[in-house]
Protein backbone atom coordinates (compact mmCIF):
# COMPACT_ATOMS: atom_id res chain seq x y z
CA UNK A 1 0.00 0.00 0.00
CA UNK A 2 1.87 3.01 -1.21
CA UNK A 3 1.03 6.12 -1.15
CA UNK A 4 0.20 7.65 -4.43
CA UNK A 5 -0.32 11.35 -5.48
CA UNK A 6 -3.96 10.92 -6.65
CA UNK A 7 -5.05 9.37 -3.63
CA UNK A 8 -4.93 12.51 -2.04
CA UNK A 9 -6.51 14.17 -4.12
CA UNK A 10 -9.67 12.21 -3.40
CA UNK A 11 -9.62 9.61 -6.43
CA UNK A 12 -7.32 10.96 -9.12
CA UNK A 13 -10.14 12.66 -10.57
CA UNK A 14 -8.43 16.00 -10.75
CA UNK A 15 -6.42 16.67 -13.04
CA UNK A 16 -4.80 20.23 -14.87
CA UNK A 17 -7.58 21.51 -17.03
CA UNK A 18 -6.49 24.84 -17.53
CA UNK A 19 -9.25 26.90 -19.27
CA UNK A 20 -6.86 29.67 -20.42
CA UNK A 21 -3.50 28.13 -22.09
CA UNK A 22 -0.53 29.75 -19.93
CA UNK A 23 0.99 32.43 -22.53
CA UNK A 24 3.00 35.21 -21.54
CA UNK A 25 0.04 37.11 -19.91
CA UNK A 26 -1.03 35.04 -17.78
CA UNK A 27 2.14 34.21 -16.29
CA UNK A 28 3.24 37.61 -15.71
CA UNK A 29 0.16 37.49 -14.14
CA UNK A 30 1.05 34.94 -12.15
CA UNK A 31 4.42 36.46 -11.53
CA UNK A 32 3.01 39.48 -10.10
CA UNK A 33 -0.02 37.87 -7.80
CA UNK A 34 2.61 35.31 -6.40
CA UNK A 35 5.00 37.58 -5.91
CA UNK A 36 2.61 40.16 -3.81
CA UNK A 37 0.89 36.53 -1.75
CA UNK A 38 4.53 35.22 -1.01
CA UNK A 39 5.76 38.70 0.08
CA UNK A 40 2.70 39.72 2.42
CA UNK A 41 1.23 36.15 4.28
CA UNK A 42 -0.02 36.70 7.51
CA UNK A 43 -0.11 33.70 9.29
CA UNK A 44 -2.78 32.29 11.86
CA UNK A 45 -0.31 30.73 14.91
CA UNK A 46 -2.08 27.89 16.43
CA UNK A 47 0.20 27.45 19.04
CA UNK A 48 0.08 24.54 21.35
CA UNK A 49 3.12 23.38 22.63
CA UNK A 50 6.52 24.38 22.72
CA UNK A 51 6.97 24.87 19.39
CA UNK A 52 4.58 27.79 20.00
CA UNK A 53 7.82 29.11 22.18
CA UNK A 54 10.28 28.94 18.88
CA UNK A 55 7.52 30.74 16.90
CA UNK A 56 7.72 33.54 19.16
CA UNK A 57 11.72 33.68 19.03
CA UNK A 58 10.91 33.42 15.50
CA UNK A 59 8.49 36.08 15.20
CA UNK A 60 10.77 38.88 17.55
CA UNK A 61 13.67 40.95 16.61
CA UNK A 62 16.40 38.78 16.35
CA UNK A 63 14.91 36.46 13.71
CA UNK A 64 11.91 38.89 13.10
CA UNK A 65 9.12 37.13 10.39
CA UNK A 66 8.73 40.23 9.50
CA UNK A 67 11.33 40.27 6.76
CA UNK A 68 9.23 37.79 4.85
CA UNK A 69 6.02 40.27 5.36
CA UNK A 70 4.64 38.36 8.06
CA UNK A 71 4.73 40.21 10.79
CA UNK A 72 0.70 40.85 10.90
CA UNK A 73 -0.13 37.79 13.34
CA UNK A 74 -3.82 37.71 13.27
CA UNK A 75 -5.71 35.54 15.53
CA UNK A 76 -8.98 35.66 13.68
CA UNK A 77 -8.58 33.13 11.06
CA UNK A 78 -10.92 35.35 8.73
CA UNK A 79 -7.64 37.63 8.14
CA UNK A 80 -5.36 34.98 7.85
CA UNK A 81 -3.31 33.55 5.24
CA UNK A 82 -1.48 30.76 6.90
CA UNK A 83 -2.28 28.38 9.41
CA UNK A 84 0.91 27.95 11.63
CA UNK A 85 0.36 24.61 13.62
CA UNK A 86 3.16 25.00 16.13
CA UNK A 87 2.51 21.93 18.90
CA UNK A 88 1.09 18.54 19.21
CA UNK A 89 -2.57 18.57 18.33
CA UNK A 90 -4.84 16.21 20.47
CA UNK A 91 -8.38 14.59 19.43
CA UNK A 92 -9.73 16.96 21.07
CA UNK A 93 -8.59 19.94 19.22
CA UNK A 94 -9.00 18.21 15.45
CA UNK A 95 -12.66 19.74 15.13
CA UNK A 96 -11.23 22.98 15.81
CA UNK A 97 -8.60 22.94 13.88
CA UNK A 98 -10.74 22.19 10.95
CA UNK A 99 -13.30 24.74 11.69
CA UNK A 100 -10.57 27.48 12.01
CA UNK A 101 -9.06 26.21 8.56
CA UNK A 102 -12.69 26.27 7.06
CA UNK A 103 -12.64 29.81 8.33
CA UNK A 104 -9.90 31.09 6.54
CA UNK A 105 -10.50 32.74 3.47
CA UNK A 106 -8.96 31.57 -0.31
CA UNK A 107 -5.64 31.63 -0.81
CA UNK A 108 -4.56 29.29 2.32
CA UNK A 109 -1.71 27.43 2.96
CA UNK A 110 -0.94 25.53 6.19
CA UNK A 111 2.61 24.55 7.82
CA UNK A 112 2.78 22.19 10.21
CA UNK A 113 5.37 22.58 12.39
CA UNK A 114 7.41 20.39 14.64
CA UNK A 115 7.48 16.17 14.55
CA UNK A 116 4.21 16.30 16.98
CA UNK A 117 1.98 18.48 14.45
CA UNK A 118 3.52 16.30 11.38
CA UNK A 119 3.25 12.98 12.66
CA UNK A 120 2.53 12.89 16.39
CA UNK A 121 5.86 12.75 17.37
CA UNK A 122 6.32 10.99 20.77
CA UNK A 123 2.99 10.89 21.88
CA UNK A 124 1.99 7.75 20.04
CA UNK A 125 -0.88 7.55 22.20
CA UNK A 126 -4.77 7.22 22.56
CA UNK A 127 -5.10 11.19 22.67
CA UNK A 128 -3.33 12.55 20.08
CA UNK A 129 -3.70 12.88 16.08
CA UNK A 130 -0.63 11.23 13.80
CA UNK A 131 -0.30 14.29 12.29
CA UNK A 132 -2.50 16.94 11.30
CA UNK A 133 -2.87 16.34 7.80
CA UNK A 134 -5.35 13.66 8.99
CA UNK A 135 -7.62 16.69 9.26
CA UNK A 136 -6.26 19.72 7.39
CA UNK A 137 -3.88 19.47 4.33
CA UNK A 138 -0.74 20.72 4.94
CA UNK A 139 2.23 22.42 2.64
CA UNK A 140 4.93 22.52 4.75
CA UNK A 141 6.45 20.16 7.19
CA UNK A 142 8.89 21.62 9.59
CA UNK A 143 10.63 18.73 11.09
CA UNK A 144 12.54 19.22 14.95
CA UNK A 145 11.62 18.81 17.93
CA UNK A 146 11.04 21.86 18.59
CA UNK A 147 12.59 23.20 15.02
CA UNK A 148 14.59 26.15 15.49
CA UNK A 149 13.68 29.67 14.12
CA UNK A 150 16.03 29.03 11.14
CA UNK A 151 14.32 25.79 10.56
CA UNK A 152 11.02 27.30 10.65
CA UNK A 153 12.33 30.67 8.20
CA UNK A 154 13.64 27.43 5.74
CA UNK A 155 9.98 26.11 6.09
CA UNK A 156 8.82 29.75 4.87
CA UNK A 157 10.84 30.37 2.56
CA UNK A 158 10.01 26.86 1.03
CA UNK A 159 6.04 28.05 1.01
CA UNK A 160 7.47 31.36 -0.48
CA UNK A 161 8.99 29.19 -3.32
CA UNK A 162 5.80 26.98 -3.16
CA UNK A 163 3.65 29.62 -4.04
CA UNK A 164 5.68 31.62 -7.04
CA UNK A 165 5.34 27.94 -8.77
CA UNK A 166 1.68 28.26 -8.73
CA UNK A 167 -0.35 29.37 -11.45
CA UNK A 168 -4.06 30.85 -11.91
CA UNK A 169 -4.58 28.29 -14.86
CA UNK A 170 -4.52 25.71 -12.72
CA UNK A 171 -8.67 25.64 -11.02
CA UNK A 172 -7.60 23.05 -8.66
CA UNK A 173 -5.66 24.61 -6.77
CA UNK A 174 -8.13 26.78 -4.76
CA UNK A 175 -10.95 24.15 -5.09
CA UNK A 176 -12.20 23.19 -1.38
CA UNK A 177 -14.47 19.89 -0.63
CA UNK A 178 -16.84 20.53 1.82
CA UNK A 179 -16.41 18.07 4.33
CA UNK A 180 -19.35 17.85 6.94
CA UNK A 181 -18.84 17.00 10.91
CA UNK A 182 -16.63 14.02 11.36
CA UNK A 183 -15.79 13.40 7.50
CA UNK A 184 -12.52 12.50 6.72
CA UNK A 185 -10.62 14.41 4.64
CA UNK A 186 -8.44 11.28 3.26
CA UNK A 187 -9.37 7.90 2.67
CA UNK A 188 -9.79 6.03 6.18
CA UNK A 189 -6.87 3.29 5.15
CA UNK A 190 -4.70 5.93 4.92
CA UNK A 191 -4.91 7.33 8.29
CA UNK A 192 -4.54 4.17 9.22
CA UNK A 193 -0.91 3.71 7.44
CA UNK A 194 0.13 7.33 8.32
CA UNK A 195 -0.58 6.44 11.70
CA UNK A 196 1.91 3.34 11.85
CA UNK A 197 3.93 3.68 14.57
CA UNK A 198 7.66 3.92 13.88
CA UNK A 199 10.88 3.78 15.54
CA UNK A 200 11.03 2.99 19.33
CA UNK A 201 6.99 2.94 19.21
CA UNK A 202 7.21 -0.06 17.16
CA UNK A 203 7.71 -1.62 20.39
CA UNK A 204 4.56 -1.25 21.95
CA UNK A 205 1.81 -3.11 20.79
CA UNK A 206 -2.16 -1.91 20.15
CA UNK A 207 -2.56 -4.79 23.19
CA UNK A 208 0.03 -3.80 25.92
CA UNK B 1 -15.60 6.75 66.78
CA UNK B 2 -16.03 5.51 63.44
CA UNK B 3 -15.35 1.64 64.37
CA UNK B 4 -14.99 -0.21 61.31
CA UNK B 5 -14.84 2.59 59.15
CA UNK B 6 -11.22 3.31 59.41
CA UNK B 7 -9.35 -0.03 58.06
CA UNK B 8 -5.94 0.93 58.96
CA UNK B 9 -3.45 3.48 58.86
CA UNK B 10 0.20 3.44 58.24
CA UNK B 11 3.25 6.21 58.11
CA UNK B 12 4.68 5.93 54.67
CA UNK B 13 7.59 8.83 53.80
CA UNK B 14 6.65 11.07 56.54
CA UNK B 15 2.94 10.81 55.26
CA UNK B 16 -0.09 9.27 57.27
CA UNK B 17 -2.23 7.64 55.14
CA UNK B 18 -5.34 6.85 56.58
CA UNK B 19 -7.56 3.84 54.56
CA UNK B 20 -11.33 4.43 55.38
CA UNK B 21 -14.12 2.20 54.37
CA UNK B 22 -15.65 3.22 50.77
CA UNK B 23 -19.36 3.64 52.25
CA UNK B 24 -18.53 6.07 55.05
CA UNK B 25 -15.64 8.19 53.02
CA UNK B 26 -17.74 11.43 53.11
CA UNK B 27 -18.26 10.85 56.85
CA UNK B 28 -15.20 10.42 57.89
CA UNK B 29 -13.83 13.59 55.60
CA UNK B 30 -16.74 15.77 56.87
CA UNK B 31 -15.48 14.51 60.10
CA UNK B 32 -12.13 15.88 59.68
CA UNK B 33 -12.77 19.27 57.85
CA UNK B 34 -15.48 20.08 60.72
CA UNK B 35 -13.62 19.05 64.11
CA UNK B 36 -11.75 21.64 65.53
CA UNK B 37 -8.74 20.13 66.73
CA UNK B 38 -8.28 18.16 62.90
CA UNK B 39 -9.42 21.12 60.63
CA UNK B 40 -8.43 19.57 57.10
CA UNK B 41 -10.14 22.97 55.69
CA UNK B 42 -8.05 22.54 51.79
CA UNK B 43 -8.40 19.37 49.61
CA UNK B 44 -5.15 19.87 48.12
CA UNK B 45 -5.71 16.63 45.14
CA UNK B 46 -8.05 13.76 44.99
CA UNK B 47 -6.94 11.67 42.55
CA UNK B 48 -7.07 7.57 41.95
CA UNK B 49 -4.87 4.63 41.64
CA UNK B 50 -4.76 1.42 39.87
CA UNK B 51 -2.11 -0.70 40.57
CA UNK B 52 -0.29 -3.43 38.48
CA UNK B 53 -1.21 -6.09 40.35
CA UNK B 54 -4.76 -6.97 39.08
CA UNK B 55 -5.97 -8.67 42.51
CA UNK B 56 -5.14 -5.25 44.25
CA UNK B 57 -8.09 -2.87 44.31
CA UNK B 58 -8.08 0.71 42.75
CA UNK B 59 -7.67 3.21 45.30
CA UNK B 60 -9.38 6.85 45.55
CA UNK B 61 -7.02 9.23 47.23
CA UNK B 62 -7.80 12.56 48.77
CA UNK B 63 -4.55 14.52 50.23
CA UNK B 64 -6.13 16.59 52.69
CA UNK B 65 -3.95 19.87 54.39
CA UNK B 66 -4.71 22.17 57.50
CA UNK B 67 -4.06 25.66 56.39
CA UNK B 68 -4.43 26.59 59.99
CA UNK B 69 -1.89 23.79 61.47
CA UNK B 70 0.30 23.22 58.80
CA UNK B 71 -0.52 19.52 58.95
CA UNK B 72 -1.42 17.11 55.92
CA UNK B 73 -3.12 13.83 55.97
CA UNK B 74 -3.52 11.25 53.77
CA UNK B 75 -6.76 9.33 53.19
CA UNK B 76 -7.57 6.15 50.79
CA UNK B 77 -10.74 4.76 50.19
CA UNK B 78 -10.77 1.07 48.20
CA UNK B 79 -12.75 0.18 45.68
CA UNK B 80 -12.64 -3.59 45.09
CA UNK B 81 -12.99 -4.22 41.04
CA UNK B 82 -15.66 -7.09 41.49
CA UNK B 83 -17.90 -4.21 42.68
CA UNK B 84 -19.46 -0.79 41.41
CA UNK B 85 -16.83 1.75 41.30
CA UNK B 86 -18.53 4.81 43.02
CA UNK B 87 -18.02 6.60 46.13
CA UNK B 88 -19.64 9.40 47.94
CA UNK B 89 -18.45 13.10 46.30
CA UNK B 90 -17.14 15.09 48.13
CA UNK B 91 -17.72 18.80 46.20
CA UNK B 92 -20.58 19.80 49.11
CA UNK B 93 -17.04 19.43 51.70
CA UNK B 94 -14.53 21.54 49.39
CA UNK B 95 -15.98 22.88 45.61
CA UNK B 96 -12.43 22.37 44.82
CA UNK B 97 -13.50 18.67 44.22
CA UNK B 98 -15.87 19.34 41.66
CA UNK B 99 -13.11 19.27 38.78
CA UNK B 100 -11.18 17.07 40.54
CA UNK B 101 -13.64 13.83 40.56
CA UNK B 102 -14.38 14.58 37.07
CA UNK B 103 -11.03 13.92 35.79
CA UNK B 104 -11.00 10.62 37.77
CA UNK B 105 -14.37 9.61 36.68
CA UNK B 106 -12.91 10.93 32.83
CA UNK B 107 -9.35 8.78 33.49
CA UNK B 108 -11.04 5.56 35.73
CA UNK B 109 -14.69 5.34 34.98
CA UNK B 110 -15.13 5.75 38.94
CA UNK B 111 -18.49 7.47 39.32
CA UNK B 112 -19.04 9.79 42.90
CA UNK B 113 -22.51 9.87 43.73
CA UNK B 114 -24.25 13.27 44.38
CA UNK B 115 -21.69 14.80 42.22
CA UNK B 116 -23.81 18.08 40.46
CA UNK B 117 -22.26 17.33 37.25
CA UNK B 118 -20.42 14.47 36.97
CA UNK B 119 -19.33 13.99 32.82
CA UNK B 120 -15.78 13.76 31.49
CA UNK B 121 -13.49 16.62 31.63
CA UNK B 122 -10.33 15.94 29.93
CA UNK B 123 -11.87 13.55 26.61
CA UNK B 124 -14.98 15.01 24.94
CA UNK B 125 -18.67 13.88 25.66
CA UNK B 126 -19.19 11.29 23.28
CA UNK B 127 -15.37 9.78 23.80
CA UNK B 128 -16.50 5.82 23.58
CA UNK B 129 -13.13 4.09 24.01
CA UNK B 130 -13.51 3.66 27.54
CA UNK B 131 -11.47 4.85 30.45
CA UNK B 132 -7.53 5.87 29.33
CA UNK B 133 -5.46 5.30 33.10
CA UNK B 134 -7.42 1.99 33.64
CA UNK B 135 -4.20 -0.28 33.27
CA UNK B 136 -6.53 -2.90 30.55
CA UNK B 137 -6.55 0.47 28.76
CA UNK B 138 -4.18 -0.02 25.85
CA UNK B 139 -2.31 2.99 25.13
CA UNK B 140 -3.17 3.75 21.62
CA UNK B 141 -6.45 3.51 22.59
CA UNK B 142 -8.96 0.55 21.16
CA UNK B 143 -10.24 1.68 17.99
CA UNK B 144 -8.41 2.32 14.41
CA UNK B 145 -6.83 5.54 13.96
CA UNK B 146 -9.19 6.45 11.39
CA UNK B 147 -12.38 5.69 13.60
CA UNK B 148 -10.40 7.95 16.59
CA UNK B 149 -9.94 10.42 14.01
CA UNK B 150 -13.55 10.50 12.49
CA UNK B 151 -15.05 10.17 16.14
CA UNK B 152 -13.01 13.25 17.29
CA UNK B 153 -13.90 15.48 14.18
CA UNK B 154 -17.68 14.56 15.49
CA UNK B 155 -17.39 15.78 18.33
CA UNK B 156 -18.73 19.39 18.76
CA UNK B 157 -16.40 21.92 20.62
CA UNK B 158 -19.20 23.84 22.26
CA UNK B 159 -20.21 20.91 23.89
CA UNK B 160 -17.09 20.69 25.99
CA UNK B 161 -18.58 23.82 28.19
CA UNK B 162 -21.61 23.82 30.74
CA UNK B 163 -24.61 26.15 30.82
CA UNK B 164 -23.03 27.36 34.31
CA UNK B 165 -19.56 27.83 32.18
CA UNK B 166 -21.39 29.99 29.96
CA UNK B 167 -23.05 31.61 32.17
CA UNK B 168 -20.30 32.65 34.03
CA UNK B 169 -18.59 34.37 30.49
CA UNK B 170 -22.32 36.01 30.41
CA UNK B 171 -22.17 33.98 26.91
CA UNK B 172 -25.31 32.12 26.97
CA UNK B 173 -27.30 34.91 25.35
CA UNK B 174 -25.26 35.57 22.44
CA UNK B 175 -24.74 32.04 21.42
CA UNK B 176 -26.28 31.25 18.09
CA UNK B 177 -29.89 28.99 18.03
CA UNK B 178 -27.96 26.46 16.65
CA UNK B 179 -25.54 25.96 18.87
CA UNK B 180 -28.07 26.82 21.75
CA UNK B 181 -30.15 24.01 21.15
CA UNK B 182 -27.08 21.53 20.49
CA UNK B 183 -26.05 22.69 24.30
CA UNK B 184 -29.48 21.96 25.61
CA UNK B 185 -30.07 18.45 23.66
CA UNK B 186 -26.77 17.46 25.34
CA UNK B 187 -28.51 17.91 29.09
CA UNK B 188 -26.31 20.93 30.02
CA UNK B 189 -28.52 21.87 32.40
CA UNK B 190 -31.05 24.91 31.60
CA UNK B 191 -30.16 27.83 30.36
CA UNK B 192 -30.51 31.22 32.66
CA UNK B 193 -33.40 33.28 32.07
CA UNK B 194 -31.98 36.41 31.34
CA UNK B 195 -32.16 39.00 34.46
CA UNK B 196 -34.78 41.48 34.36
CA UNK B 197 -32.95 45.36 35.07
CA UNK B 198 -35.26 46.54 37.79
CA UNK B 199 -34.73 50.11 37.73
CA UNK B 200 -37.13 50.83 40.27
Amino acid sequence: MGLKPSDWSGGGQQRIVGQVSPNWVTTRLDFLVNWARANSLWPMPFGTACCAIEFMATAASRFDISRFGMERLGYTPRQADVLLCAGRLPFKLAPVIRRIYEQMPQPKWVISMGACASTGGIFDTYAMVQGIDTVVPVDVYVPGCPPRPEALLYGILLLHKKIKGETLADPTLRTERHLERGDLRIPARLIDELSEPFGNSIHQTRSA
Amino acid sequence: MFGSSIERALVSCGQTIVYVDRHHAREVLRWLRDTPDEDYDYLVDLTAVEYRDPERPLEVVYQLRSLKRGAELRVKAELDKDQPLDVDSVVSLWRAADWLEREVYDMFGISFREHPDLRRLLMWETYAEGFPLRKDFPLRGRFSRAEQVRQALAASPESNYSMEELSVAQAQYDLPPDMRERLERGERGRVPEPKVQDDG
